[in-house]
């Protein structure tokens, strides 16, 4: 299943500068959701720094993440199950103003 | 009293999660796409139409922009001032109903200097933010922050503030400009200038600067009040009387209880108002103070507005590293959970005015070397100001002796010639009087430390920052030089005080 992903607003920094990630998730028996998700982040794609990204379960406050363009609080937060080609997007919100 | 307000119901539980398939609040149509606040659903039209009417009714509300005006937008390059720039840039586009009036120049800071970035790093930044000026047609300048350097001492000097204008007057204004068709005032957009690269001892001598202060938190403290000089002097020199600067809702929450912790309690409704009178001739206003960090992200990534991400100097710091980066992120934290944190810190920032200063002749209203507020430090005997500093003098800290000594006394107007004994010896000890023949008497008051000597013309939370740098004299030469003006005027007004009349003789 592919999902391109993306970092904005200052979490590219975080990601080695690069904005756009098209990533390509291991099939499972059961969907991926954000959780999943976030996991494998941490694991494949996070080059320094987690804990400015990844806090507990969940992103850190202050990072908005957005699910083909919309906010994933409307899609359940964590529990929202990845469909393919669906484009994720994290912003910080904490840099610059 | 309880307030019935909408915005408080989040408070005590946590938000109901809303459920996937919600429709937007507003036109009950389409799907949502964004939850602000507490709850509020907002499909992408109308979360558009939200966002630039509010701009356009925080203008419109406040009356303080004058059709034809030349205001100074300060761009950092980030997304808050980004956004701003492009709201007024759609603004004073023709087809708007309502268009905006005023004419625009931008201004960008290159703090390259301060974080430690080579020139590469540095010109590509401003190669990137210049294609974005450009495409706006404003025009801009580009300003590298060793420029503080060469500032003149006319910045820090009190300049009287404008007379209020009446509220007919706006509309007057207004009324005028329609007729005479102002929108000639146009500025033709700039060529693209060379950006001129700074001397590399000036940003060496920047860097000595910064790098005397021993705390994060003061040095970014600095580091804000030496970009408000450069911002406030480009704007008076470039003929701009007002300044926009682009501090969102939760900027300014987290600036809010981040002044309460430095000490600046008594600047509060300057320092996060909409608008700040306090250098006078140049009103400085925060138009995005209504829109929360996150309205403008998802703006910004919907509407594609251009933005560069710039590392500062707190940057991939841990959470503890200054206090503001300990308060924002307690807010940050605190908003995860309790949606409606920032909007209630917003709403209490609303109600607070300035202690109105009556500029009547004899009374002078003092201000702050540094940040240009009304100093609080001269207060009488029973005060919270007067017992931090006996505490201070108690436990034998070194730099706050002096001063003290000078400020407990009754007239805490006299800057200048503290008692001349041995006490200024040991206080100040090591590195200033260590030398053996430094000049006859380490002891006299023209040899007092810098420190102590410009603590008396500072307000108390610029003293604390001035606290925390090893030595005064990196700062920049206009600051210094303007400390020497009024300790001298100072002084000279103590001497010839019998002389002059009271104005309660005149008349006699």
């Amino acid at each position: 299943m592919s999902s391109p992903l993306r970092g904005d607003g200052g979490a590219e920094l975080l990601f080695n500068g690069v904005k756009k990630h098209p990533v390509t998730l291991p099939s499972q028996s059961e969907p991926w959701d954000m959780k999943q998700l976030l996991v494998w982040i941490q694991r494949n794609l996070l080059k320094e720094r987690p804990e400015l990204f990844v806090q507990g379960d969940s992103v850190r406050p202050g990072i908005l993440v957005l699910i083909n363009d919309a906010d994933w609080e409307l899609m359940g937060e964590l529990d929202y199950q990845l469909q393919d080609q669906d484009n994720v997007v994290f912003i910080s919100t904490l840099h610059g103003g | 009293m309880c307030q019935v307000d909408e915005d408080y119901r989040g408070e005590v539980e946590r938000a109901a999660v809303p459920s996937v398939s919600k429709k937007c609040v507003k036109c009950k149509e389409a799907p949502a796409a964004l939850v602000i606040r507490a709850g509020d659903a907002y499909c992408r039209l109308c979360f558009k139409d939200f966002f630039v009417h509010k701009f356009k009714a925080v203008l419109g509300k406040n009356r303080i922009i004058f059709p034809g005006e030349k205001v100074l937008l300060a761009v950092s390059g980030g997304p808050s001032s980004c956004s701003m720039l492009r709201q007024v840039q759609e603004g004073l586009s023709q087809k708007a109903n309502k268009k905006l009036r005023f004419v625009p120049g931008i201004a960008y800071i290159d703090e390259g200097a301060a974080i430690g970035q080579s020139v590469e790093e540095r010109q590509r930044t401003v190669a990137e933010l210049q294609a974005v000026f450009q495409a706006t047609g404003f025009p801009f300048y580009i300003l590298p922050l060793e420029q503080v350097l060469d500032l003149p001492a006319s910045v820090v000097a009190t300049n009287p503030s404008p007379s209020e204008q009446p509220a007919s007057a706006y509309k007057a204004a207004v009324g005028h400009f329609v007729e005479t068709d102002g929108s000639n005032n146009f500025p033709t957009p700039q060529e693209p200038k060379k950006m001129l690269l700074p001397h590399v001892q000036e940003s060496h001598t920047l860097q000595q600067l910064l790098g005397s202060v021993k705390t994060l938190t003061a040095r970014e403290e600095l580091l804000n009040t030496l970009r408000q000089h450069l911002l406030v002097h480009t704007a008076r020199t470039e003929g701009y009387s007002k300044l926009m600067l682009g501090d969102s809702c939760t900027r300014l929450a987290v600036k809010l209880l981040t002044s309460i912790s430095l000490g600046r309690g008594a600047q509060l409704a300057q320092d996060t108002g909409f608008s700040d009178s306090r250098y006078g001739d140049i009103i400085l206003v925060r138009p995005m103070r209504d829109y929360s960090a996150k309205e403008i992200a998802y703006y910004n990534h919907l509407f594609t507005v251009p933005s560069v991400v710039i590392p500062s100097v707190d940057t991939k710091t841990v959470d503890k590293a200054s206090i503001q980066r300990l308060t924002e992120s307690f807010v940050t934290k605190l908003q995860a959970d309790f949606p409606s944190t920032v909007s209630t810190i917003y709403r209490t920032s609303e109600k607070l005015q300035s202690a109105c200063m009556k500029w009547s002749g004899a009374e002078r209203c003092d201000r702050c070397l540094l940040c240009l507020c009304s100093l609080d430090t001269a207060v009488e005997e029973p005060s919270a100001f007067q017992a931090t500093l006996l505490s201070d003098q108690l436990s034998g800290s070194k730099c706050l002796r002096g001063s003290a000594a000078e400020t407990l006394r009754p007239n805490p107007g006299r800057p200048e010639s503290p008692a001349p004994t041995g006490q200024c010896c040991s206080s100040a000890g090591g590195r200033d009087c260590g030398r053996p023949g430094s000049d006859g008497g380490c002891c006299s008051s023209a040899k007092l430390p810098e420190t102590t000597r410009l603590k008396s013309l500072l307000c108390y939370s610029c003293a604390l920052t001035i606290r925390d740098m090893s030595t005064v004299n990196h700062l920049p030469q206009y600051i210094l030089s303007e400390a020497q003006r009024r300790q001298r005027r100072s002084q000279m007004r103590e001497e010839i005080s019998e002389f002059l009349l009271d104005d309660g003789d005149e008349g006699n």
